[in-house]
C-alpha cells in the first residue's frame, strides 16, 4: 500500500513537472469552439485553421524565442459548457490569451469571465453587436457584426435583379440570429424595401416545415436565413420541398456553401451566401497572397475544401494574437491586451486593426472592420453573382 | 386556408415518425418499466447505420433500412444482456442510473466513431415534391408516413393479437404466473426491449435521409418519446400513436399559429394540460391491482 502511494506522488511530481518544463518552452493560447452538437461543423472549421496557424508559425520559430501551443476545448455548441472551458482554459492552463467561442451566445456567456480573471479573449465569429458595445474592454473581434454586414450588403442592393422588394426573415433563436435579422430589417427599412414576417428555429430545430409554410404564405421575394450550415442545408430541403419561391441569402458567414452543395443538393441552386472569405476566388481576397498561403496549407492537411469560409478564422484570429503577443514582448494578460489596441495584421479577410467599439471610455472593446463577400450557388457551383 | 392544409399535412407526417418514436418507447418504459435514456441514443444509431450503410458501403436505400432496424434490435437486446439483465430486482433508482450512463456512453461513442460534424444520407426518391392543389410534400416523407403507419398496426398486431404479444406482456405483469406456464421470462424481456430499440432505430434511419445525421440528435427526440408515453398513457401502443400524431399536430400549429420559438414549449404545455386533467394520461390502461 505505502509502495503504491508513493508511486503514485512520485507520477503526480513528475507530472507537474513536466507540466512546468512545457510552460518554460510553449506560449499557451487557449481556444473555445463547438467541436460537437448543433453547430459542430463551423467549430472543428474555425479550430483546423487554428491548427494550421499554430503549426505554421512554429515552424517559423513560434514568437519571443518560444513555440506557442494550443489548448482546444470544445464548448459542446453550449453556452454553459463554453462558460465551463473558459474557467478551465484560464484557471487550470492559465493562459494568457484566448479564441473564442464562434456563437454570439457562447461569447456573450463567457465575457463576464474575461473581466473577472482579466484575461483578453479574440472573437473570431460572433456577430451580435451587443459583444462590442456592452462595455467589455477585454474583447477584440475580428469578424464584422451583423451591422457591418448589413451595412455592406445594403450597399450592394441596387445589384440584385431582379429587385428585393419584400423580405421575409428565418432566424436561429438566439443572439446571432435576432441581432442579424434586427439589423437587416433596420437596413432594409431605410432603403424602403417592405419587410414581411420574422420567424425564428430553435438552435437544434431540424422540422421547419411549419416556420416555412408561413414564409410561403407572406409572398416575400427574398428570405434571409440566419444560421449555421447545418441549419442552412434542413433550410434548403424543406424549402425545395414546399416550393417557397423565395430568393434565399444566408447571413453570417457559416454557411459553407460546398457542404451545402453536397448536403442539400439541387435544393440549394440559387441561393446567396454573404461571406468573409471567398476561397473559389483568392484574387478578389485584399491580401491575395496571405489568402493563398492559407489555402495551400489546408489542402496540404487534406482539410475538407467546404471548411475554408471558416476555417480562415481560425488562421486570422491565432496570427492576430500571436503578433500582439510580439509586441507585448511577454505572455501576460494585460500586457496583450494593450498590445492587441497595436497589433496590424494582414489576414486571410483583409487587413486587421482594432478600432474602440461601445464604452464608457476606457472600457472599450475592439472591434476589426472585416471585408464581406456575396457568392451565390448555380448549377451546383460557387459563383460570383 | 391553404397555409392551414400545408399545416395539416406537415403536421400529419411529423406525428407518424413521433409516434414510432413513442411506441418504441412505450414498449420499454410502459410495459418493462425500465425508464430508458437509451432511446434517443438508439434513433441516432439507426440513422448513423443508415448513413454507413447508405453512404459509405453503398448499400441498396431500403435494404439499408431493414438491416438498420435489424441491427437496432441487436443493440437494444445486447443493452439489455449486458446492462438490465444483472439488474432484475433492482430498484427504479438504479437502473435509471444505469441507463443514463449508457445513454452518455454512447452518445460520446457516435462522436468518436463519426465526428461531430453532421452527415447526410442520399436517397433515391425525387426531390421534386408533389403538388396537390395549395399543398406540396416530398416524396420521401410520404415513403416514411407510410412506413410508420405499417409499422404502428404491425406492432398493434403483434402485442395484441399474438401468443408472442401475449407471452410479453404477461411477462411484466405477472412474471411468476407467466413462468408456471412455460413463458421464457429472460428471453421476453431481451425481445422486447430489442423491439422498442429497433423501433427508434427504424425511426432514426428514416428520418436520417430527411434531415442531418448529428451524435446529438437524439437528445430532443428522446424527450418528446417520453412526452408522447406520459401523453398516451404507459404502455399502450393506440395511447401512444394518438399521442405522437397530436403532438406533432400541436407543434406545427403552436409554430404556425402562435410563435415558432415556442414551437417544442407546445407539446409540453399540452402534456401539463392533459396531467392536470388526466394524470394518467389520455388512454391510460386499466392497471390490474394487486
Amino acid at each position: 500500500m505505502l509502495r503504491k502511494s508513493s508511486t503514485i506522488l512520485a507520477l503526480t511530481l513528475a507530472a507537474f513537472a513536466a507540466g512546468d518544463a512545457a510552460a518554460q518552452e510553449a506560449i499557451k493560447i487557449g481556444v473555445t469552439q463547438p467541436l460537437t452538437g448543433a453547430v459542430a461543423a463551423s467549430g472543428n472549421y474555425v479550430t483546423n485553421g487554428a491548427r494550421i496557424a499554430e503549426e505554421a508559425i512554429n515552424r517559423q520559430g513560434g514568437v519571443l524565442g518560444r513555440k506557442i501551443q494550443l489548448i482546444i476545448e470544445d464548448n459542446k455548441s453550449n453556452p454553459k459548457e463554453a462558460v465551463a472551458t473558459a474557467e478551465k482554459l484560464i484557471v487550470r492552463d492559465k493562459v494568457p490569451v484566448m479564441m473564442g467561442a464562434w456563437s454570439s451566445t457562447y461569447t456573450l456567456a463567457i465575457m463576464p469571465k474575461l473581466i473577472e480573471y482579466g484575461v483578453p479573449m479574440l472573437v473570431e465569429t460572433s456577430s451580435s453587436g451587443k459583444i462590442t458595445t456592452s462595455g467589455n474592454p477585454w474583447i477584440f473581434r475580428i469578424s464584422p457584426t451583423s451591422e457591418m454586414e448589413a451595412q455592406v450588403f445594403g450597399g450592394k442592393l441596387d445589384e440584385f435583379k431582379p429587385a428585393i422588394k419584400k423580405a421575409d426573415f428565418l432566424a436561429v433563436n438566439n443572439d446571432f440570429g435576432r441581432g442579424a435579422s434586427d439589423e437587416f430589417r433596420k437596413m432594409l427599412d431605410g432603403k424602403k424595401v417592405t419587410v414581411g414576417i420574422t420567424e425564428v428555429m430553435d438552435p437544434a430545430a431540424t422540422d421547419l416545415s411549419a416556420q416555412l409554410a408561413k414564409i410561403k404564405q407572406s409572398g416575400g421575394d427574398t428570405l434571409f436565413v440566419t444560421s449555421g450550415v447545418e441549419q442552412i442545408t434542413l433550410v434548403l430541403k424543406q424549402a425545395a420541398e414546399q416550393r417557397l419561391a423565395h430568393r434565399i441569402i444566408t447571413t453570417g458567414g457559416s454557411s459553407s456553401p460546398d457542404q451545402l452543395i453536397a448536403q442539400a443538393g439541387a435544393a440549394a441552386n440559387g441561393s446567396q451566401h454573404i461571406l468573409f472569405f471567398a476561397p473559389w476566388f483568392p484574387e478578389m481576397a485584399s491580401n491575395a497572397d496571405v489568402a493563398r498561403a492559407f489555402v495551400d496549407e489546408w489542402k496540404k492537411k487534406n482539410y475538407e475544401f467546404a471548411g475554408l469560409t471558416e476555417g480562415f478564422r481560425g488562421w486570422d484570429g491565432i496570427h492576430t494574437i500571436v503578433e500582439a503577443i510580439k509586441i507585448a514582448g511577454k505572455a501576460e494578460p494585460k500586457a496583450i491586451q494593450e498590445a492587441l489596441w497595436k497589433t496590424k495584421v494582414k489576414g486571410v479577410n483583409g487587413n486587421i486593426a482594432f478600432i474602440k467599439h461601445g464604452g464608457p471610455a476606457g472600457q472599450e472593446s475592439g472591434q476589426s472592420v472585416p471585408n464581406v463577400y456575396i457568392v451565390q450557388i448555380k448549377d451546383g457551383k460557387v459563383a460570383k453573382p | 386556408m391553404d397555409q392551414f392544409l400545408q399545416h395539416i399535412v406537415n403536421g400529419t407526417i411529423l406525428g407518424g415518425t413521433y409516434a414510432l418514436l413513442g411506441i418504441g418507447l412505450t414498449l420499454i418504459f410502459g410495459i418493462m418499466r425500465v425508464v430508458n435514456f437509451t432511446h434517443g441514443e438508439l434513433y441516432a444509431f439507426g440513422a448513423y447505420m443508415a448513413y454507413l450503410l447508405v453512404q459509405v458501403l453503398q448499400v441498396n436505400f431500403f435494404l439499408s433500412l431493414v438491416l438498420a432496424a435489424a441491427l437496432g434490435v441487436a443493440l437494444g437486446a445486447l443493452i439489455e444482456f449486458v446492462l438490465l439483465r444483472r439488474l432484475r430486482g433492482a430498484d427504479i433508482d438504479t437502473v435509471m442510473l444505469v441507463m443514463i450512463g449508457a445513454g452518455i456512453a454512447l452518445q460520446n461513442f457516435w462522436q468518436l466513431a463519426f465526428s461531430g460534424v453532421a452527415k447526410s444520407i442520399n436517397h433515391p426518391f425525387p426531390n421534386l415534391p408533389l403538388v396537390f392543389g395549395p399543398v406540396s410534400v416530398a416524396p420521401i416523407r410520404i415513403f416514411v408516413i407510410i412506413v410508420a403507419i405499417a409499422l404502428l398496426i404491425g406492432f398493434y398486431l403483434l402485442i395484441n393479437r399474438t401468443r408472442i404479444g401475449v407471452a410479453m406482456r404477461a411477462s411484466f405483469q405477472d412474471p411468476d404466473v407467466a413462468a408456471l406456464m412455460g413463458v421464457n421470462i429472460p428471453l421476453m424481456r431481451t425481445l422486447t426491449f430489442g423491439l422498442g430499440s429497433g423501433l427508434a432505430a427504424i425511426a432514426g434511419a428514416l428520418l436520417g435521409p430527411i434531415f442531418v445525421v448529428t451524435p446529438t440528435m437524439g437528445d430532443l427526440v428522446a424527450l418528446k418519446a417520453f412526452a408522447i408515453v406520459i401523453l398516451g398513457g404507459l404502455g399502450n401502443i393506440v395511447g401512444a400513436t394518438i399521442g405522437g400524431f397530436v403532438l406533432g399536430i400541436v407543434e406545427e400549429f403552436g409554430a404556425g399559429y402562435i410563435s415558432s420559438g415556442y414551437r417544442d414549449a407546445m407539446g409540453f404545455l399540452l402534456i401539463i394540460v392533459v396531467l392536470a386533467f388526466k394524470p394518467q394520461g389520455l388512454f391510460a390502461a386499466k392497471e390490474r391491482i394487486g
